[in-house]
């Protein structure tokens, strides 16, 4: 396997940093649409079922479906990673929407009067005091979002999309197990990455959930 | 393929799925539905089969409930399609039958073993997540453990469980789609071949179809859900996730390995 990763190595490098690059881009984009739409489902009731609803339609169609659709509403080409990189910020946002709004709806109300006792603004609240707590349930998220896009991006090389994923399908036309296994490997390991700097962001932002644990 | 703007695409698909002739034949689309969803299905009972009597049991018990967590989560992060093109390249030139044989045993396996763990984890968490008083009273009552399990625990663990299932379904339905990639049929034989063929309108069509199919079967799964779950325990269940407080971990992942 070590022989064959060196023999490709300028490919799959470049395959490894274009999957990291689809996978991680959406999950950003996907976090900064949901919390705007998140915030909006928790503060208007109304709207989360239809929110939620609509989320949850979006989340029933199968990636291959969405890469192969998306060209023709986009009027981008079948190959274009744009579709990968749209379609995967859909899922990320259909996952994220009702985690956001939960995570909100999570933060006890006497904490919310006691801001706003202190003189907080209604975002400067929302910004530094509800959203705070709300980032162990949003980070929570936002993990099974980053690895289960690793993994639908090497859906894509299916459709020609140069990703990790070429690795199957050249491992496929070749019928040679090695490059399906390093394929397997080495998403796996993007995954774990994502899923470390999640877990480590989250400890980062939440200094106090580390306080009560040391006590 | 797609260049020629959204509004020629779509008049493009509903051309070729209003063509009759794709709707014939060995290679017509109800022959392609028919193979999907007998792909789905069997991999799917499998799937219970083994995953259902196990969830009951870990979770009734409460043993190994940290090694299947473990296991479900690190699953989840394997890339189907390379776990999927690994068995077929791994097991196909073993097998010697006739037709299909040679794809459809190793893509049943990795069907198998992608719905497992949703049914896997949402069937113990179900059952442990069930309120210690009703179980009480039902050993109070004199009821034996496997009276409990079957007759307090299992209903009250239904919604979990039928929501497990119905990502597992889903991640199935998706992944059956791609198995077409490696020369099975099903729907995903449209989106391959229109591929082959730079065919796009083929290829939307058969993405069109997949995503009705599976919006379709998860509204089925949702009917018998609502059939099959008593009242009181879904109007429980109904308040408990209004307040946001039912949304555990596995409830959540198990909504999430369903978009393969």
């Amino acid at each position: 396997m070590l022989d064959y990763a060196r023999a490709n190595q300028d490919d799959i490098l470049r395959w490894l940093g274009y999957h990291a690059w689809l996978s991680a881009l959406p999950v950003v984009l996907g976090l900064l649409i949901s919390l705007p739409l998140g915030w909006l489902a928790n503060r208007n009731r109304w709207l989360y079922a239809p929110l939620v609803s609509i989320a949850g339609l979006l989340y029933t169609v199968p990636s291959i479906a969405l890469f192969v659709i998306l060209p023709g509403i986009l009027g981008t080409k079948v190959l274009d990673p744009v579709n990968v990189a749209v379609a995967l910020t859909i899922y990320t946002v259909a996952l994220l929407v009702r985690v956001v709004a939960d995570g909100l709806a999570a933060v006890p109300d006497d904490v919310a009067a006691a801001a706003t006792a202190m003189g907080f603004g209604r975002f400067q609240r929302l910004v530094s005091v509800e959203l705070p707590i709300a980032v162990p349930v949003i980070a929570a998220g936002l993990r099974v979002a980053a690895v289960s896009n690793v993994s639908l991006v090497a859906v894509a090389a299916t459709i020609g999309v140069p990703e990790l994923g070429q690795l199957f399908t050249s491992g496929f036309q070749l019928s040679y197990v090695t490059p399906i296994l390093l394929g397997i490997i080495l998403c796996v390991a993007l995954a774990l990455v994502f899923d470390t700097v999640i877990v480590l962001t989250t400890r980062a932002l939440t200094p106090w959930r580390r306080a009560v644990r040391a006590s | 393929m797609a260049a020629g703007g959204a509004r020629l695409v779509i008049g493009d698909v509903a051309a070729w799925l209003t063509t009759a002739a794709h709707w014939q034949g060995e290679e017509g689309i109800p022959t392609r539905l028919l193979e999907h969803l007998q792909y789905s299905v069997i991999a799917l009972v499998i799937a219970t089969l083994v995953a259902l009597p196990l969830g009951l049991l870990i979770g009734h018990t409460g043993k190994g409930t940290a090694v299947v967590a473990g296991i479900a989560n690190s699953l989840r992060a394997l890339p189907t399609i390379g776990l999927l093109i690994f068995f077929v390249v791994l097991i196909s030139p073993h097998v010697r039958g006739k037709g299909d044989a040679a794809y459809l045993i190793p893509s049943e396996i990795v069907l198998v073993l992608l719905a497992i763990p949703s049914i896997l984890s949402n069937t113990y968490a179900g059952v442990q997540n069930v309120d210690p008083a009703a179980r009480d009273a039902a050993s109070g009552m004199g009821m034996t453990g496997g009276q409990v399990l079957l007759h307090v625990e299992l209903p009250c663990a239904l919604p979990l469980i039928m929501s497990g299932i119905r990502s597992a379904t889903l991640q199935v339905v998706a992944t059956a789609t791609i198995a077409a990639y490696v020369s099975l049929g099903g729907i995903g034989r449209l989106v391959f071949d229109g591929q082959n063929q730079q065919d796009y309108a083929q290829m939307a069509s058969g993405a069109l179809l997949v995503a009705v199919l599976a919006v379709l079967v998860d509204l089925v799964l949702a009917l018998l859900q609502r059939g099959i779950v008593s009242r009181g325990i879904s109007r429980r269940y109904a308040v408990t996730t209004a307040t946001g407080e039912a949304h555990t971990a596995d409830a959540l992942g198990g909504r999430i390995t369903e978009a393969a």
